[in-house]
């Protein structure tokens, strides 16, 4: 293993330190329960948005906190979801009385932890919503498996829930605005190489130099299907028609109802794409693999986009939702509205995005 | 009869025996999760041990409640839930307790599995620590219901973990991580369930000791 770590049991939090050490104006970081949180928390009356999840994603999900998306991010140990405890001071310490929206990737640690969460910020009586991510079209069923799992679209509704929460959204409303935009958005990635968990140092799976993996996570976990490595082309042309011909898709998630006072089912579809949407196009790096070859897959996109009838009217490209250093590459298409777009506009200033300030 | 000191060699001995199997279950969980299974169980009984003397001399519910306190906020993933649910209940319902009779452990036992169904939602069959700890509970409890003395109940608990533990090879995993794998998931024994087997194996162990 050649990392750039001091040791791996100090790696995160020395990661944290130096993040806080960079951007004073932006972040401040807690340690034990660690958590970064927005240098001017809390905003007195505005919703505090909250994400988190294993570490080894960033920029996702501490490169995001700062003025106009996320107030607070709780980074566990490598892929490896936070605890409770982080989630629920970090409530604490962001929290301006408005509320606090938890934006959850769909997995089944991510998911029960940020559960216990909000039932121990309620109890201290801190008015939480549970939004969960879940875009990936990889996974093909939702009865038999965890579900999707939350992947590019986690970018893109932290920064577009975050804009809404900063013009003054309730959390009713930044809630549903943040399941519009899960249920609008695809991803689909692909893995060139594995990645090493610094506390295992090996790699996480074994990928000959002629193979590549289709249809990973981003936790290094192996994907769906196994094949030779073709041209960039060809692979984009894969995931970009697994997102745009994906069928509606039916899951049940749990959500908290306010009235009732428990967790409820609630049924939730996403619209296939149809020709004519307007979307966001967002092409990301996994780490390892350089933006130039980003540009090369975009080029294909584009060019799938207008075959198919998609309207690319935004885009993103580069390393923001990241597998270590693994090579390879997610597409993320979001379905656009005219508020979306106004709100994805909107200034932003965090260490991994930054614009209009 | 389980005494309170035997419940807290029991919590000693499972810190020992997740730091020997640590590699094995992270290992396995690199087969068909995300290779952190035995990492963050290490480093969460590191955090029970840290914890325990300060609550050693109090009554057997306190001891497992503090411990799943401990695994809630220093194990992550799915298993700082789902373990830390796990001794929660087993607390709540011995509390008090300083000395636990054969239908208390079927209680905490059952309370325990309870619990851990309840968090994760997961059925039995489904490739996950259930598979392990349903049947031990049910055969504990059936043993006793049997005349079967504490030992003999328990290592037939045990005994249906294991068994429990290697059914979980040929299973679809319909929970967790593993889940995305579909049919590659198979032939791979559940890293959560075999971490269930060497807990209350670690208890049997004890238990078999003599004071």
């Amino acid at each position: 293993m050649k990392k750039l770590i001091n040791t791996p049991e100090s790696f995160v939090k020395e990661s944290l330190e130096g993040m806080a050490a960079a951007h004073p104006d932006m972040i401040k970081i807690h340690l034990d329960p660690n958590f970064v949180y927005r240098a001017d928390a809390p905003v007195q009356g505005k919703v505090a948005i909250i994400s988190g999840g294993g570490s080894g994603h960033e920029p996702m999900h501490v490169g995001f906190v700062g003025m106009g998306m996320l107030d607070a991010a709780c980074p566990g140990e490598v892929f490896t979801s936070p605890t409770p405890d982080q989630m629920l001071e970090a409530a604490k310490v962001v929290q301006g009385g408005a509320g606090v929206l938890y934006i959850v990737k769909n997995y089944s640690g991510d998911v029960m932890n940020f559960e216990m969460a909000a039932d121990l910020a309620r109890t201290e009586g801190i008015q939480v919503a549970n939004i969960l991510i879940d875009d990936d079209v990889a996974v093909k069923d939702s009865l038999y498996t965890q579900g999707r799992r939350g992947v590019g679209t986690t970018v893109l509704a932290e920064k577009i829930c975050g804009a809404a929460a900063e013009r003054g959204y309730d959390l009713k409303k930044v809630a549903d605005l943040c399941r519009r935009v899960n249920i609008n958005g695809r991803s689909m990635g692909m893995a060139l190489t594995s990645c090493i968990v610094p506390a295992k140092g090996t790699p996480t799976f074994d990928l000959a130099e002629d193979e590549m993996e289709i249809g990973i996570g981003i936790h290094g976990e192996p994907g769906r299907e196994r094949m030779k490595l073709k041209p960039a082309d060809e692979i984009t042309e894969m995931l970009a028609l697994s997102i745009i011909e994906d069928p509606a898709y039916t899951r049940i998630v749990r959500e908290w109802d306010d009235e009732k006072g428990e967790w409820v089912d609630v049924e939730l579809v996403d619209p296939p794409f149809q020709p004519g949407d307007k979307v966001l196009a967002f092409v990301n790096s996994m780490g390892g693999t350089p933006v130039a070859e980003l540009y090369v897959v975009y080029r294909k996109l584009a060019e799938i986009c207008e075959k198919k009838g998609l309207q690319i009217v935004r885009s993103l490209v580069g390393a923001y939702i990241t597998s270590l250093e693994m090579q390879g590459c997610s597409i993320t298409l979001l379905k656009m509205d005219d508020e979306m777009l106004e709100l994805w506009d909107a200034p932003v200033k965090t260490p991994g995005l930054r614009w209009g300030v | 009869m389980v005494t309170r000191d035997q419940i807290v060699a029991w919590l000693k001995t499972v810190a020992q025996v997740l730091e020997e199997n640590k590699d094995y279950l992270t290992q396995l969980d690199a087969a068909i999760g995300d290779a952190d299974h035995g990492i963050n169980m290490d480093r969460g009984f590191k955090k029970v041990m840290s914890q325990l003397p300060g609550v050693e001399d109090k009554d057997i519910g306190s001891i497992l409640k503090t411990t799943g306190m401990a695994l809630i906020s220093s194990v992550g993933g799915a298993g700082g839930p789902l373990y830390g649910t796990l001794f929660m209940r087993a607390g709540m319902a011995v509390d008090g307790k300083y000395e636990l009779t054969d239908e208390d452990l079927a209680a905490l036992l059952q309370a325990a599995v309870d619990g851990v169904v309840q968090r994760g939602r997961a059925q039995l069959g489904d490739k996950t620590m259930v598979d392990a700890l349903t049947p031990a509970t049910e055969a504990f409890k059936q043993a006793i219901g049997e005349g079967a003395d504490t030992i003999e109940a328990l290592r037939r608990a045990v005994d249906a973990a294991e068994q429990g533990m290697k059914d979980t090879i040929p299973m679809l995993a319909k929970k967790g991580r593993a889940s995305y794998l579909g049919e590659r998931s198979i032939g791979h024994q559940d890293p959560g369930a075999t971490s269930s087997y060497l807990i209350l194996k670690a208890l049997l162990d004890v238990i078999s000791q003599p004071q």
